[in-house]
């Protein structure tokens, strides 16, 4: 029956880094291949932090792949790191960038539109040479089946299509992974959240700002008290001519906490240590958000099922632990390893033995090593429980762990300490080293900042009104409207808030029969697709068809 | 397969391009002149032909030497391997008569016989809708209007149409004609690319044109009537049966409306007011 259907030889299912890599080197091997992005262009379906990591011990790099991708499409490469740890008014800095450039070839800031889009136009070139070629505005929607065995894809726009290698690099909300069970939206303490201002910046001014020539830039890194005791934390990466500016936070923070994602970024915005970059002209090009995989949680060992690959967010491949946030570096990687797989089962007459061959090369190229590293699971089993982090909270906001701050900064403890990758791999998901830690050495160490902030960020109304969308049916479902249940996306969902009527989640109290009950309605005109109200809300979650929903234009 | 796809210049009728003077008529010389918006369907329906079938799409139009631009336009915007235009002082003052058979005469003129004609739904300025239909009379080809969707058979040599029959109810009609054919989009056409090969051959093709129009003048035959061997007695004004006999100006729109900011805070006792009222209750 699936005779009729198009068939290729590989079909990549997303344009990003993970779905530009798999394709080019399915395409470099002579493999026919196919690359479908549902965005109207790629990139504009993207957000990240920024950085994009070229580690030394990793088998590929996206310039190895795309020779031309430093000049053409990234912003600034990041020669200094620092970590601000902040109490009130008093701030702390060390110098990380030891730790940054720890296994690191090169790190460039990059704003994913333009990215994505210059890597789409090489990968249709390379791809059309094979007979396949890239397309935009496709959304696949779900696995092709044939007596139970997974033998396409099927798309909102085109006839399904069948193939011997599906690749899905469909981003955080993968709909195939979910489709084939390899990936699910429970757990909020397996996800990050991340939410990003970019700002604009006059002529000359990121580099008079930061001190930096041209060809520098900086990443600056913040916590302490300054997010309502949320774990997470802020960051700061210079680009060509704007700002990269943005806080992820634990996603079980966020809900446990009942804070709003938008006004913590605001937090930041306004603290008087970003007065000296932001000046009085602040202007915002865009707000952004993303759902971010915890990778120690989430990083599936074996990311395949049959002719399914998964790549990069789709596998939950995004490392982010405290200061160490990678996660497009190991989408490139793991793209281009299982494109490799396919080659190699191929040519050995077994090309259904590619998702195998996969997962034996993460594990042997250390991928899954970073991603999962062993250190953070012992230190977890010991260190995440509430019993230890409030003896080790307690024991900190003492005289004598105030004391033991101060003296291991004299000692050269703190600066050794934020600077070792060792220990970075091994720190605990708790609110220690995220809230209370920065804050104790702010406040013993730290210094007060004299500037004052006045910056005004725009309303959420405002940040809403500036992205562009091309609204659609509703793509998602409210499943269970009861507070209980959804209630949480009120507060979590990056584009709503309590209080607040134009956004995608309100709760409203409704009277039904004498007594009073509060629901929550949904209204998916001005979702940004971050996924957030999937983890935390009862939903049926789905992308919008291609080329529908919002647009980004800086990513 | 060939498709011809006739065109013409009319003046940019948008808000913000289109100029009138007090009367109410129109000044051509601060109105740009484009192509006429409807054609561009009718140039999709044969760049789908071209997708789905291969072959040649050739933009025709008859009209000054300014047409040039008229025509580069639709092959930068939709797509044309080549470019016709029908042009000499002879050919001016044309009603759509003489226009007809001018067009007809120059499609009689292509080595390669075309299997389709297109046209779009009227002109944006004359709104008669005569000269496709008229020059599919000249030829003696079947003419299929108000088409909204079509498939080609190669083996048969037919077209099967669906056509919008609009009436109290609108219905859709299901055509076929045997080729050669003339086609006339209706601006409810959509071109449909359901498979991965067409939408990539699509992607291919738009490329190529764009390319293409940069330098339009290479793939552009000019014709006048001796190329034609066209008696101009039968052509331009001398051939054309009716004339322009006057142009009324276009009444001016009603008085303006306007729009007026209301404090949502005010609006609160009306909500009040009609609370009782709203609910399925």
């Amino acid at each position: 029956m699936t005779d009729d259907y198009e068939h290729y030889e590989a079909v990549v299912v997303g344009a990003g880094p993970g779905g530009a890599a798999a394709a080019v080197q399915l395409a470099n091997n002579g493999v026919e291949t196919l690359v479908l992005e549902r965005g109207v262009e790629s990139g504009s379906k993207n957000v990240s932090g920024g950085l994009i990591y070229a580690e030394e011990s990793a088998p590929y790099t996206i310039d190895g792949l795309f020779p031309e991708f430093r000049a053409a499409a990234s912003e600034r490469p990041v020669t200094n790191y620092y970590l601000h740890n902040v109490a009130g008014e008093r701030v702390k800095t060390f110098d990380v960038t030891p730790l940054h450039e720890h296994d690191t070839e090169w790190s460039d800031a990059v704003l994913r539109r333009k990215m994505d889009s210059w890597l789409e136009q090489r990968v249709h070139e390379e791809t059309r040479e094979t007979g396949g070629g890239l397309l935009t505005g496709v959304r696949v929607n779900g696995l092709l089946r044939e007596g139970g065995e997974i033998v396409g894809v099927t798309c909102d726009e085109l006839e399904p299509i069948t193939a011997d290698l599906i690749v899905a690099a469909d981003g955080v909300n993968s709909e195939l992974a979910r489709d084939a069970g390899l990936m699910d939206w429970e757990e909020p303490d397996e996800w990050f959240q991340g939410v990003k201002a970019v700002v604009d910046m006059p002529a000359g001014a990121v580099e008079e700002r930061f001190d930096i020539d041209e060809d520098e830039g900086v990443a600056h890194l913040f916590s302490g008290d300054l997010f309502e005791g949320a774990r997470g934390g802020g960051f700061l990466y210079t680009n060509e001519s704007t700002l990269s500016i943005g806080t992820v936070f634990h996603l079980d923070s966020i809900v446990d906490e009942s804070v709003e994602p938008q006004q913590l970024l605001d937090r930041l915005l306004t603290h008087p240590l970003l007065a000296q970059w932001l000046g009085d002209d602040y202007t915002e090009l865009e707000y952004g958000a993303k759902l971010v995989p915890d990778s120690k949680k989430v990083a599936n060992p074996s990311p395949h099922r049959g002719r399914l690959l998964l790549v990069g967010d789709a596998a939950g491949q995004m490392q982010a632990q405290g200061p160490i946030i990678k996660g497009m570096n190991h989408a490139v990687t793991a793209g281009a390893l299982a494109a490799e797989a396919f080659v190699e089962a191929r040519s050995r007459g077994d090309p259904t033995d590619a998702g195998e061959r996969y997962e034996h090369k993460l594990e042997s190229e250390g991928v899954m090593a970073k991603l999962r590293p062993r250190r953070y699971e012992l230190a977890a089993t010991l260190g995440e429980n509430d019993t230890v982090t409030s003896i080790t909270d307690s024991l900190l906001q003492s005289p004598l762990g105030r004391i033991g701050v101060r003296a291991a900064d004299k000692l050269g403890v703190l600066d050794w300490g934020y600077t070792s990758p060792f220990l970075a791999m091994m720190m605990p998901d708790t609110r220690t080293p995220y809230v209370t830690m920065p804050r104790v050495i702010a406040e013993e160490l730290g210094t007060r900042v004299t500037d004052e902030s006045t910056v005004e960020p725009p309303a959420l109304d405002e940040r809403i009104g500036d992205l562009t969308y091309d609204v659609d049916d509703p793509h998602i479902e409210l499943v269970d409207e009861s507070y209980e249940a959804s209630g949480a996306a009120v507060t979590a969902c990056p584009v709503s808030a309590e209080d607040f009527g134009g956004g995608c989640y309100r709760a409203e109290t409704i009277q039904t029969n004498g007594s009073t009950e509060r629901v929550v309605s949904l209204d998916t005109q001005p979702c940004v697709e971050c996924g957030t109200c999937a983890v935390v809300a009862e939903t049926d979650w789905d992308h919008p068809p291609g080329g529908k929903g919002v647009e980004f234009k800086q990513g | 397969m060939h498709s011809v796809v006739l065109t013409k210049g009319v003046p940019d009728f948008r808000e913000g391009q289109v100029s009138f003077d007090e009367d109410g008529h129109l000044e051509r010389g601060d109105t740009p002149t484009v192509m006429n918006p409807n054609d561009k369907f009718a140039l999709r329906a044969a760049l789908q032909t071209k997708v789905r079938h291969g072959g040649r799409v050739s933009l025709a139009s008859m009209g000054p030497p300014g047409y040039k631009e008229i025509l580069q336009e639709g092959m930068r915007d939709v797509y044309a391997d080549d470019l016709y235009l029908l042009s000499d002082r002879e050919m001016g003052a044309a009603d759509t008569w003489a226009t007809a058979m001018t067009l007809a005469t120059g499609i009689d003129q292509f080595e390669e016989e075309p299997d389709l004609l297109f046209a779009g739904f009227k002109t944006a300025d004359g709104e008669t809708g005569h000269t496709g239909p008229q020059t599919a009379w000249c030829l003696d080809w079947p003419t299929i209007t108000h088409v909204v969707a079509f498939e080609v058979d190669e083996t048969e040599r037919t077209i099967r149409a669906k056509r919008l029959v609009e009436g109290d109810v609108s219905e859709i009609e299901t055509v076929e004609a045997p080729l050669p054919a003339f086609v006339v989009t209706d601006p409810e056409f959509e071109a449909s690319y359901r498979t991965a090969r067409e939408r990539l051959r699509y992607k291919d093709f738009r490329a190529e044109t764009q390319e293409r129009a940069a330098a339009y003048e290479d793939h552009l035959t000019v014709w006048d009537h001796e190329d034609l061997n066209l008696d101009p007695d039968y052509i331009g004004l001398d051939g054309s049966p009716t004339i322009v006999a006057g142009v009324d100006p276009i009444p001016k729109a009603p008085s303006e409306r306007e729009a007026t900011m209301v404090d949502p805070d005010e609006m609160d006792p009306v909500f009040e007011e009609l609370q009782p009222f709203a609910g399925a209750d």
